[in-house]
Formats: C-alpha cells, sequence, structure tokens
C-alpha cells in the first residue's frame, strides 16, 4: 500500500513543480516526475508479492509470474515521454534565443 | 469478408507511408511534396467514403493487428461512428492540403510540414479506427506531439511561447489519460475495448469507474478544451500557420477530445445519469464563457479559436444530453463545425496572405479586391450564426429542440443566446473586414491564388449542401448509422465480440 502512496506523492509532486515553478527547464523536470510517478503506478498493477520474471520455459510451473503486459506498455510510454520531452526542450531552448530568458513571467506576450 | 476488413489498418499506413517518403524524398525534388501530399490526402478521401459503404453491405468490420487473436492482439474496429468521422477527418484533410499548396510557400521547408501534418492525420485516423485502449493512447499521442511541432512551425516568438503552453497542458492531458488507462487495466485485466465493457458489465460499476471517469473527462477535457481546461487553445490556435489552425479548430480537438470521450463514455463505461448532467454542465459552460470572450477579440484568429470553445459546446451539449435526437444533433454539429470552423481559418489565412494583418481594426472593404475570400467567409459567418439556409442552422436547430424535448429550458436558453452573440461577434467580423469603405493602403492587395481559392470554394459549396445530409435516404447512410453506435451503449461490447468470432 505504502509504495501506491509513495507514487502518488511522487504524481503530485511533478503537478507542483508543473504549475508552481516559473523555469521551464524546472517545468520540464516536473512534466517528467509526473510521467515517471504513472509509469510506476502502471508497473505496480502488474507486480506481485514475491513474484518470478515472466519468461516461459517448459521445465517451470507457471504460478506466480508479474504480469508483462504492463512492462510492455510502460516500455511504449517511455518513448512517448523521450519524444515529448525532447521536443519541449528544443521549443525551450528557440525560447531561450528569442527572449534571452527561461523566466515565464517574463515571456508573458499572449495573454490565455 | 477478408478482403473487406483489410482496408482498415491502411487508414493508418497510408498516411504514416505518405508522410515517411516526403520527409526521405521531399528535400531533394522540388515539386514532390506537394503532388504526393495531394494525392495521399486523396487517397484517403476516397477510401473513408469507400468505409461508409463497406459498412453499410458488410455491419461491422474487425481487424486483428499481426493475426494475433482478438481479446488478446491489438484489434481495430471500423462501425458506424468510426467511417463518420473517417469521412470527417480526411475531407478536411483534403481541402487543406490542397490549400496548403499555395499557402505555405511563405515558409521555407514545405516538406517537414507535410511530414508532421501527415504524422497528425495518421494518429487522428488511429484514434478513431482503434479498438484498444491503449493504442488509443499512443495514437492520441503521435497526433498530439506532431501538432505541438506544428504550432511552433513559425518558430517565432509567439508561436514558441504559445506551442510550449499547449504541450505542457497537454502533456498533463496525457498523463490523467494513462492513469485512466492504468486503472481500468488491474481492474479489469484487458485493453481491448469491447472486452473492457463486457467485464465491466459484469463486475458493474464502483468507486474505480467514478475515478477513471474523473481522470477522463479531465484528460480528453483538455484535449477537447472544455472551459475550465481551454486556456492553452486561444493561443495555440491562433499562432499556426492558417493550415494548422483549421486542422486543430475543426478536427484535432474532435477526433482526439469529443470522439474519444464519447466512445470511452458510451460504448465502455456507459454513460450514467451524473456523468450526462457533468458533460451538458461543461457544454454549457463552454458555449456560453467562449461566446463571451470572444465577441471583445480584435484579432481575427483569436476570434475564431475563442468560437471553437463555443461550438464544441454545442457538440457536446448535445451529445451529454443522451437522447437520440441529441445525439444526433450533436455529431451533426460536429461534422458542421469541422466544415465551417476550417474554411474561416482558411479564409482568415487567405486575409493575412494578402493583406498581412489579422488586426480586424486595419481591414476594410476587402470584397471589393478578394471576392471569392468575401463571398465564401460571408457563407461560413451565416453558418457558424445559425442562418437558415445553411448547415449550421439545421444542426443547432436539432440540438435545440432536443434540449426543449427533455425538459431541459434551462439549457435551451443559453444555447439560443449564445447562437445570437456568435451571429453579433460575426457581423462585427464582416462589418470591419469585409464591408466597408476599403483604406488607402489595401487599394493595390490580390486576391488568394488558384489552389487557395479551390480549396476554400469546395468547403464554401459543403457549408451550402450540408443540411442535405438530413434528407431521409442520406441520413439513415451516414449519421443515423454513428448515432445509433453511440445508442447502443455497452451493447457494443457484445456486437464487436460476435464481428470477431
Amino acid at each position: 500500500m505504502i509504495v501506491y502512496l509513495l507514487c502518488l506523492v511522487l504524481f503530485c509532486l511533478g503537478l507542483y513543480c508543473i504549475l508552481r515553478k516559473r523555469n521551464i527547464i524546472k517545468i520540464i523536470v516536473g512534466v517528467m516526475i509526473a510521467e515517471y510517478a504513472v509509469n510506476l503506478f502502471f508497473i505496480l498493477t502488474g507486480y506481485r508479492m514475491r513474484g518470478r520474471s515472466p519468461i516461459f520455459s517448459p521445465d517451470v510451473d507457471i504460478t506466480n509470474m508479474v504480469d508483462p503486459l504492463p512492462q510492455a506498455l510502460v516500455l511504449t510510454a517511455i518513448v512517448i515521454g523521450l519524444a515529448t520531452t525532447a521536443l519541449l526542450v528544443a521549443i525551450a531552448m528557440r525560447i531561450y534565443e528569442k527572449y534571452g530568458t527561461f523566466d515565464i513571467t517574463k515571456i508573458r506576450e499572449l495573454r490565455g | 469478408m477478408i478482403t473487406a476488413s483489410n482496408i482498415i489498418p491502411l487508414f493508418v499506413a497510408i498516411p504514416l507511408a505518405g508522410a515517411f517518403l516526403i520527409s526521405l524524398l521531399g528535400k531533394r525534388i522540388k515539386r514532390l511534396p506537394d503532388v504526393l501530399g495531394v494525392s495521399v490526402a486523396l487517397i484517403l478521401c476516397g477510401l473513408s467514403l469507400l468505409s461508409v459503404r463497406l459498412y453499410s453491405i458488410y455491419g461491422i468490420l474487425t481487424y486483428s493487428v499481426g493475426a494475433w487473436k482478438l481479446p488478446i492482439g491489438i484489434g481495430m474496429v471500423l462501425d458506424g461512428l468510426t467511417s463518420f468521422m473517417l469521412v470527417t477527418i480526411n475531407l478536411i484533410a483534403f481541402c487543406i492540403v490542397v490549400y496548403s499548396v499555395n499557402y505555405m510557400e511563405r515558409y521555407t521547408a514545405k516538406w517537414s510540414f507535410y511530414t508532421l501534418f501527415f504524422l497528425m492525420v495518421g494518429g487522428m485516423n488511429g484514434v478513431v479506427i482503434t479498438g484498444d485502449m491503449f493504442n488509443l493512447f499512443v495514437l492520441l499521442e503521435i497526433a498530439a506531439v506532431a501538432s505541438y511541432a506544428l504550432v511552433a512551425f513559425g518558430t517565432d516568438r509567439h508561436e514558441l511561447e504559445a506551442a510550449f503552453k499547449y504541450a505542457i497542458m497537454s502533456t498533463v492531458g496525457s498523463l490523467f489519460i494513462l492513469l485512466g488507462i492504468a486503472l481500468l487495466y488491474s481492474y479489469t485485466s484487458t485493453l481491448n475495448m469491447a472486452d473492457m465493457a463486457n467485464i465491466l458489465a459484469q463486475k458493474g460499476t464502483g468507486n474505480i469507474t467514478l475515478m477513471v471517469s474523473v481522470l477522463f473527462l479531465m484528460g480528453f477535457g483538455l484535449k477537447a478544451a472544455l472551459v475550465p481546461f481551454h486556456a492553452w487553445l486561444p493561443d495555440a490556435h491562433p499562432s499556426a500557420p492558417a493550415p494548422i489552425s483549421a486542422m486543430l479548430s475543426g478536427v484535432l480537438i474532435k477526433a482526439l477530445g469529443i470522439y474519444a470521450l464519447c466512445r470511452i463514455f458510451y460504448n465502455v463505461i456507459g454513460l450514467s445519469p451524473t456523468l450526462s448532467s457533468v458533460l451538458m454542465f461543461l457544454g454549457t459552460l463552454s458555449m456560453v464563457v467562449g461566446v463571451l470572450l470572444a465577441i471583445g477579440q480584435w484579432d481575427l484568429k483569436r476570434l475564431l479559436a475563442y468560437h471553437s470553445i463555443s461550438q464544441i459546446g454545442y457538440v457536446v451539449l448535445g451529445i451529454g444530453l443522451g437522447t437520440p435526437l441529441g445525439i444526433l444533433g450533436g455529431l451533426f454539429h460536429l461534422f458542421n463545425h469541422s466544415v465551417f470552423k476550417s474554411l474561416l481559418f482558411l479564409n482568415s489565412g487567405a486575409v493575412e496572405y494578402s493583406t498581412g494583418t489579422r488586426d480586424l481594426q486595419k481591414m476594410g472593404g476587402l470584397t471589393s479586391r478578394m471576392p471569392v475570400t468575401g463571398t465564401t467567409n460571408l457563407v461560413a459567418s451565416m453558418s457558424i450564426s445559425g442562418i437558415p439556409p445553411f448547415n449550421g442552422f439545421w444542426s443547432k436547430l436539432i440540438i435545440i429542440i432536443a434540449v426543449v424535448q427533455a425538459g431541459r429550458f434551462g439549457y435551451a436558453f443559453w444555447a439560443v443566446l449564445a447562437s445570437l452573440l456568435t451571429l453579433a461577434s460575426f457581423m462585427k467580423v464582416m462589418k470591419y473586414a469585409f464591408f466597408g469603405e476599403l483604406r488607402e493602403n489595401l487599394s493595390r492587395i490580390r486576391e488568394a491564388p488558384l489552389f487557395m481559392k479551390l480549396s476554400m470554394g469546395a468547403l464554401a459549396f459543403l457549408c451550402v449542401v450540408g443540411g442535405l445530409l438530413l434528407l431521409p435516404g442520406v441520413k439513415e447512410v451516414f449519421l443515423q448509422r454513428a448515432t445509433d453506435v453511440l445508442l447502443e451503449g455497452t451493447e457494443y461490447a457484445v456486437i464487436v465480440l460476435k464481428g470477431i468470432k
């Protein structure tokens, strides 16, 4: 149970970072933290107490394995996260070239 | 049967292959991106019309990716709602590609524009056609990441700022969606939507489905720009190049937001009365807030972006109502909105192309110099504000009748009021930009080039004849089938699983 709570704490930490930080790079780090919290949660849903790795072989019985599907899915989610982060960092670099700052209170020409 | 369902993966494969080829060869051969882009879009458009025909012959079609058996492997499902959305997406995408042939000349890297564009189209087609929860997330992210890059395409100050804001908010939305999928998977131990609906129906709904509904409402609400989550849209949509604004406002928010919401809430989780009233409330709120914010804008594209929020409100109100007439009206308005809103954005692009400004106060009398843009803009303005012969009138009328029939007079009042305010704000656009005296400095502007005129003309034609979709005989084939899919609710599981076996 405690792992799930820690996972939630990590997610909230990421969201706090996105909402409260003023530096663009810190916001990107916040996105990554929140993303990893979700990935971790997804992995945990497939975990079993003292489960063994999900490799099928004829001589071992297949009781008490961890669920392999979330691991495959999280692998995909990590790759997507990587692409998003790369794009975000690229945009942040361009913003720094144009505005000369990473502070979002100074990059506020659009009103929303 | 086997040959018919082989059409399904093509909707994802063709745009991805097009994107790959354009990025590979487009740099070296000068005209290739245009030719390849237009032909890929044309093929997709034809295939989507064919899918409507196939559905009426064979009924529901399923395809299993990599020939894994279906409740376990990734499935793709073609039903009435899917083919309806496919026609909407690919028709608008085709018109926009034709428009971009001329418009995108201003930018240097045309081939990278087409690459990103077809990635986005492939992602959207995939979201619509997939029958698998996690696959939906992956394809949604493909479309979303391509759209962040497209918003930043001009790499101007404002475009970068808008793209960053959009990317951050949309990524957070995706995280909520992923969390929802993780919870659903741990509860049902399956990812296939039909199988999931089946198991949810057996296990019954409880706190976990409530939690999942809230997560999906936040996630897809962010993608669809419903009002509490709308802050990114009025920045991102005006900043992008005009064809992209048209694509984002016209199709992307619907395919990623509205379609996914409908599919999951109606067909997988099942619509509860609470959820329905939440959707109706959010719809009405978006409708009114969007139009109130729009009316004071002087930047043409920003005004249009706020109207997107408002019109999405109508769609959500209609669909959230849950009665057959309401859903029909909502889906019809979805189609109409994608036609007239992309036309309006293309017009604003043409105005910007010729005059170089987006500020309404610096325009005036443009109809005399730009007759095609002026006329098509008049048609689109009348359709968005609901003037009788045009398509927007019929869908708004159906939604309002449905709301009154359900006895929700308060919502009907707000819908009528929002429609009147829309009319007022488009009268302002027409008065300041297109009618009146031609300004001195604008006296030598020229009409937009040929392909831009062609595409705007085609969309205006769709606005005029859009109402004909309600004719008996046409309605049954196109709109009614899509409505039926939503009406069948969680029966969807039984129907799809029967199709598998």
